[in-house]
């Protein structure tokens, strides 16, 4: 009999922590009360952060990894897994964050990036990692360096989930792409994908990601979540939409709901029914490039 | 057939017609890693099928409650009404198998890690009190080799995600296996008449020896 310590922070043990995530949904929480109210709904885990991305965008300035005693704050008050963000390649805001106890790090362009180069050596930590991407080339990228879990990307802050389609079909389009190739070329969308080969040939033959997908970015509706679910999502991130909305407890749940029963329209019309006002949304064709989030990374 | 969560894009659907002959055996699907269950069960030679709704609980011989988290699959049971017929089923002898959540909504009783008592919608099917998240946060999760009574060959490799332990049990549970820790030896497997439950993730693995002996004893219990 081995011992419990023995064998820690493995990909199997830092992977299967977003196995048991799925089917569900992560919720953007900024206060303890909040963390209880996304809890009591049914989230499988809370995202720890100062602000929402929501506001994050109208407040400008450099947005940072949260408070730590916000953080510890968070972790107290709910039993349910708690992830946090850090900027991308700011590998000491994630040091500081596995330290912390959380059990999930988002290396996030909601956050101002610190490096624009080089992602965190994700391998590093025996915290898990979960990163944002646009395309299947970016998705394994960042699953190269070590990340955990990967979620498209959307457009955070807008409550409008037409970059999170854009971002779901591109990933799901570029695995069906490989799935149809032929051994030999696979060689060459490695080179065009920018991605490590063995990765390339892993999920060409097994016609999925080696990790868990969600979807993120501009949910912001029961209707929204199922249909990511229905694109493909393993589970969904809600960020402003719940807690920048009318009833927040309700239209938690009501995200829940239409994410377990995502292939059911009776059990979406019936959740999406009397929710109050849904968070104000922005068309996406308003904002300048540098006021895109997804652009951030690489 | 519906899509469940984890099911990839490309793969045939999860079809219910594994080997014809065997039990019917459902995986709750409100939430966790149910296609790994699945995977496992069919390898094991049971018609494996995911069940979301209490319509889908009759045809079943056997269920097994997948890992996730057991907070959002006890209230979402709760809100679509199959707690009740659940604990009927299971009170009238159907044959279950938790893991991790899994095994936290089959006891009587749950704890928080730090022993406070968990207010959470719960089976009680089985005699048992867990402590959730017992051997720490996400950092703390292990993997480790298990001797577990009742299978043969290599040790069992076993994968703990921000895993319970059986914290008490009653006269008529079995336990399966113990793991070490640094405040002794604790409870991991356990099973109790026609129910099993583990506190890691046998389905994360390829090693079906527990799936195997689930069927074979839901096999048992449908020619009683």
């Amino acid at each position: 009999m081995t011992d419990s310590t023995a064998l820690r922070g493995t990909d199997r043990v830092k992977r299967g922590l977003a196995d048991m995530l799925k089917g569900g949904v992560i919720m953007d929480v900024v206060t303890p009360d909040q963390a209880t109210i996304a809890e009591e709904a049914g989230a499988v885990a809370v995202m720890a952060l100062e602000r929402v991305p929501a506001d994050i965008r109208r407040d400008g300035g450099v947005a940072r990894m949260s408070d730590p005693d916000m953080i510890d704050e968070i972790v107290r008050a709910v039993s349910i897994p708690v992830m946090a963000k850090a900027r991308i390649g700011h590998f000491v805001e994630a040091q500081v964050l596995q330290s912390l106890g959380v059990d999930y790090v988002d290396e996030s362009e909601v956050l101002t990036p610190a490096d624009e180069a080089h992602h965190i050596d994700k391998h590093a930590f025996t915290v898990p990692f979960v990163c944002g991407a646009t395309n299947l080339g970016e998705a394994l990228r960042r699953i190269g360096e070590g990340a955990a879990m990967i979620r498209s990307k959307g457009e955070a802050g807008t409550g409008n989930v037409v970059e999170a389609v854009r971002h779901m079909r591109a990933i799901t389009g570029g695995i069906r792409r490989l799935a149809g190739m032929g051994a030999e070329e696979r060689y060459a969308e490695a080179k065009e994908l920018r991605a490590p080969y063995d990765l390339v040939a892993e999920v060409a033959e097994s016609g999925r990601l080696p990790v868990v997908l969600f979807t993120a970015g501009g949910v912001a509706t029961p209707a929204d979540a199922a249909l990511m679910m229905q694109l493909g999502a393993d589970g969904v991130f809600v960020g402003s939409g719940i807690f920048k909305s009318g009833d927040p407890a309700k239209r938690a749940r009501a995200i829940v709901e239409a994410t377990t029963y995502f292939n059911d329209p009776d059990v979406i019309a019936k959740v999406s029914r009397d929710l109050g006002e849904a968070m104000v949304g922005i068309e996406i064709d308003t904002l300048t490039p540098d006021q895109r989030l997804a652009n951030r990374g690489w | 057939m519906t899509r469940i969560p984890g099911e990839s894009l490309l793969a045939a659907g999860p079809s219910d017609d594994g080997l014809s002959g065997g039990p019917t055996i459902g995986v709750l699907a409100l939430q966790g890693d149910v296609l790994e269950h699945l995977r496992l069960l069919r390898a094991a030679g049971a018609r494996a099928v995911a069940v979301k709704r209490t319509g889908e609980l009759d045809r079943l011989d056997g269920l097994v409650i997948p890992g996730g988290e057991s907070t959002t699959i006890g209230k979402l049971a709760a809100m679509y009404g199959l707690l009740d017929p659940l604990r009927q089923r299971l009170r009238e002898g159907m044959p279950a198998f938790g893991t991790c959540a899994g095994a936290i909504l089959l006891a009587r009783r749950a704890l928080h890690a730090d022993g406070r008592p968990a207010e959470q919608p719960l089976l009680g099917a089985m005699d048992i009190v867990v402590r959730r998240n017992a051997f720490g946060r996400q950092i703390a999760s292990f993997e480790a080799d298990l001797d577990v009574q009742g299978l043969t060959g290599e040790p069992l490799h076993a994968v703990f995600i921000r895993a319970p332990w059986i914290e008490e049990h009653g006269p008529s549970v079995n336990v399966l296996a113990k793991v070490g820790t640094p405040l002794g030896d604790k409870v991991v497997v356990a099973r109790q008449g026609n129910l099993l439950a583990s506190a890691f993730h046998p389905e994360l693995t390829d090693d079906g020896r527990l799936h195997a002996l689930f069927v074979d004893l839901v096999r048992e219990a449908a020619t009683v």
